[in-house]
């Protein structure tokens, strides 16, 4: 599988500290990597600096071969790189149709940005199609404020989509969720994995083993380990440093 | 050699006008870092300090008293807006608060003009303090000039000692710097906030007293040293007393040696400064990285 | 920001119709008050574009107001007498977008707080442009030549009886196209994309919008719009001072943005008639005009949640 994304010797430092040290992974389409590690390992970090919002203090991000290292979060999204948040972040007052309407949006050129909203047919299928692989289809016009904190959750992944990513960075989707809603969230990040390269950060241990192709765990900034599910449970080192001593 | 002299006294001008600027701004900035409220009134703030020295001098015959007056009554009058007002505005748009204290600087000026007038009025020089300082066979310079550098001096210096050595001073820098941090060290808000804006009333009003017998005071006096102190806050950096400390001594002098030397860009020099520090340091040219 | 249902734009076309019709009842004193009102108009058109629009609070709306006034004016010393009306509007138009141009780049690299301090200081700035050099008449102002009605030699000629009938119907005119547009524009992906930004900039950026572009053409068609306003302003009054650049202006304009409401596209109309209103019966009242405009600023603020748009009639 080739590698959409290539992160290389990723560092961020934030005055004295050293959030993430020489971090770096591939994701490939078709594949789930997973990140986990313990409260200010470098997770959160690690995702905004693939998404653009922070630069690196060292390393270099690729997408496609394309070297976007430093370009400013808006422009990593056009590169095909959709995020979600771990704070839910929308705007609560449009609809669920329209906020994801809004991400496909992002791709129109400027003179397609004076179509009227009524002839623009294009974004609205593209953006109900995105809806309904969440399973958000029958809320499109329902105020996105009025959603359940779950139904919330799918439509920070139905927004990522939205903008026709190739890259899925996912920022703790589940926060929040009770045990019946993180089963359909790891079915839903199951069939995402196959068509889109997704990063995963997550705590729910459960859910992260039954979804991820390869691991990644992180403590203090580094990589500790990277490997399969199998080879990450079977780590001692891991299990010291992380996981406890039953997993 | 007249030039020389002439310039010394322009750039003794310029650090005094600075440090003016200074006592308003460190409030300004103060009350937009910690309490994240706009307050387009401070500049009123500043005439009603001219206009309650000019009033105490000619009721008491001295300047003096008016310097403790403007102090006091500026701590008393900034907790008194910010228990009854400003305490409000803080969970408003800032399209609110923009109208909200545009609304007080007219109300302001009217009840000036109702109290008092809308007359100039010049302030005299306190006796003790009205001749000039021989510096140099060539340069003298006011010495009541010199009074108001040197207490500019010794106001900045008790800030700086308050902010970096006191418990409620590292309050303050880490509301400014954070406002959730504030209510999880456990500090109370609602009394750092009365502070802050008791404080930063008590400064503008104190350089409005200290500045009347240098310009007069007149209606709208406020309007000029507000939107100037505005620059001073971003150029120097929201929340940063250090900031604009340094920027509004860069900009005092940047003004009046302009003014002195070329008139016609000196209104401008300041805001292409401005210019200049967004498109390169947008957080302030003193802010902390 | 929502446009008025089909009842509203009913209401409003009727109140068009009204005004337009103003000749046939109305006293000279009151069409040129109505003249008035409708220019107010026109510039909290342009600021609700971009504070209803994009969440975007400026204060220096007036400075370009005041650039499209002072644009007659230089417009006429290039000209060597009174220009056509069909090259100064546009002209007004395009300088003042041209200023929005230059300092947009600058002021919007800032947001909230700061953006509000950078434009108050900009504007300023221009103010001083203004007052401080022979560009216009320095602090006092300028008469200026009003701009030709017509154009290669065919001219309505202004009387002191029919000037203010002309006036109402021009400023009707322009104001109705400069709603129009608006409500088009609103319509637009670029108009809900500005809505987006008001909505919550930092996912737009997150989507992969170019947001600085987005505000630099709004800041750029308000100001344009803005300076279409002053234009008007200075054919109405022959006049043009400093002042109309003043930091105070923008904010009256703030006021009446958000007196007509700012939820609602055609909120600026009753604000600016309201106002002006207001500022009537003040007048008769008292001489205390700043008492006046305090005390309306605070009742809009703390009373008026959602403007004058906002109140919902019984139905």
């Amino acid at each position: 599988m080739t590698a959409i994304l290539q992160a290389i010797g990723l560092s961020r430092r934030f005055g004295g500290l050293l959030a993430v040290a020489d971090v770096s992974l591939a994701l490939a389409v078709g594949e789930l990597h997973a990140v986990i590690g313990p409260n200010g390992a470098g997770k959160s970090t690690l995702v905004n600096l693939l998404a653009g919002e922070l630069l690196p203090t060292a390393g270099s991000i690729r997408i496609d071969g394309d070297d976007v290292t430093g370009r400013g979060n808006w422009r990593v999204a056009r590169c095909g790189v959709g995020r979600s948040f771990q704070r839910t972040n929308l705007m609560p007052q449009m609809t669920v149709l329209e906020n994801a309407r809004l991400a496909v949006q992002a791709r129109v050129s400027a003179r397609g940005l004076l179509r009227t909203l009524r002839r623009d047919d294009a974004s609205v299928s593209i953006a109900r199609i995105a809806l309904s692989r969440v399973g958000l289809a029958e809320s499109a016009d329902r105020i996105a404020g009025t959603l359940s904190h779950g139904q919330l959750r799918q439509l920070e992944i139905g927004v990522a989509l939205a903008g026709q990513p190739k890259v899925l960075l996912l920022d703790e989707p589940l926060a929040g969720m009770g045990p019946e809603e993180s089963e359909t969230f790891a079915t839903l990040l199951r069939e995402l994995s196959r068509d889109y390269a997704v990063l995963l950060v997550e705590h729910d241990m459960d859910v992260v083993f039954a979804v991820a192709h390869r691991m990644t765990v992180m403590l203090d900034g580094r990589v500790l380990e990277c490997g399969t599910p199998e080879a990450i449970r079977a780590s001692a080192a891991v299990r010291d440093a992380y996981l406890g001593h039953s997993v | 050699m007249t030039n020389i002299a002439g310039l010394f006294a322009q750039i003794l001008n310029g650090v005094q006008y600075g440090l003016l600027l200074f006592l308003i701004s460190s409030g300004l900035t103060l009350i937009f870092g910690v309490m994240r409220v706009i307050n387009l009134a401070h500049g009123s703030l500043f005439m009603i300090g001219a206009y309650l020295a000019y009033v105490t001098a000619a009721a008491t015959g001295s300047l003096w008293f008016a310097l403790p007056a403007a102090l006091l009554g500026g701590a008393l009058f900034g907790a008194l807006l910010e228990r009854s007002l400003f305490r409000r505005f803080r969970e408003r748009e800032h399209l609110d608060q923009v109208l909200l204290t545009f609304a007080l600087i007219l109300l302001f000026e009217e009840a000036r003009a109702a109290l008092l007038d809308n007359q100039f009025h010049s302030v005299a020089i306190p006796a003790a303090l009205d001749f000039s300082v021989r510096v140099t066979s060539e340069f003298s310079y006011s010495a009541y000039r010199i009074a108001v550098l040197g207490i500019c001096l010794c106001v900045a210096a008790l800030m700086f000692a308050f902010v970096e050595r006191t418990r409620v001073g590292s309050a303050i820098r880490a509301a400014a710097e954070n406002a959730e941090m504030v209510d999880l060290l456990g500090i109370d808000a609602s009394r750092l906030h009365t502070l802050v804006f008791a404080a930063g009333t008590a400064l503008a009003m104190l350089a409005g007293a200290l500045a009347a017998p240098l310009q007069s005071v007149y209606p709208g006096m406020g309007d000029g040293f507000l939107i100037i102190s505005f620059v001073v806050v971003v150029i120097g950096g929201l929340g940063s007393i250090s900031g604009a400390f340094w920027a509004a001594l860069l900009i005092g002098m940047i003004d009046t040696l302009g003014k002195a030397y070329v008139p016609q860009a000196a209104g401008t020099a300041i805001y292409v400064l401005m210019a200049a520090v967004l498109l390169w340091r947008p957080a302030g040219l003193f802010a902390r990285a | 920001m929502r446009c008025a249902s089909p009842r509203g734009n009913l209401a409003l076309a009727l109140a068009a119709l009204a005004i337009a019709a103003m000749p046939f009842y109305a006293s000279p004193y009151h069409m040129q008050l109505a003249s008035t009102a409708m220019i107010a108009a026109m510039f909290a058109l342009s600021l609700q574009l971009l504070v209803g629009g994009a969440g975007m609070v400026s204060l220096a709306q007036a400075a370009f107001f005041g650039i499209g006034a002072y644009a007659v004016h230089l417009l006429a010393r290039v000209t060597d007498g009174a220009p056509s009306i069909l090259l100064s509007l546009p002209a007004s138009a395009s300088i003042a977008g041209l200023a929005a141009l230059l300092i947009g780049p600058f002021a919007l690299r800032t947001r909230g707080f700061f953006f509000l301090m950078t434009t108050l200081a900009f504007g300023q700035m221009l103010f001083f442009v203004f007052h401080d050099t022979s560009l216009g008449g320095g602090a006092d102002g300028v008469f200026i030549q009003r701009p030709v009605l017509g154009a290669f030699g065919v001219a309505l000629e202004l009387t002191r009886a029919n000037r203010p009938t002309v006036f109402l119907l021009l400023n009707l005119l322009v104001l109705t196209v400069m709603y129009a547009a608006l409500w088009w524009l609103m319509r637009t992906l670029f108009g809900h994309a500005l809505l987006g930004i008001r909505a919550n900039e930092d996912r737009m950026h997150a989507m992969g919008h170019d947001v600085l572009r987005l505000k630099l053409a709004a800041f750029v068609v308000a100001g344009a719009l803005a300076g279409i306003a002053g234009h008007m302003a200075a054919l109405n009054d022959a006049f043009v001072n400093p002042e109309l650049l003043g930091w105070h202006r923008s904010a009256e304009a703030l006021l009446i943005v958000l007196l007509g409401g700012i939820a609602a596209l055609h909120g600026p109309i009753l604000g600016a008639f309201a106002y002006t209103l207001i500022g009537e019966i003040g007048q008769s009242i008292t001489e205390r005009q700043r008492l006046v405009e305090g005390l309306v600023i605070l009742a809009a603020v703390l009373l008026l949640r959602n403007g004058i748009a906002g109140i919902r009639l019984p139905t």
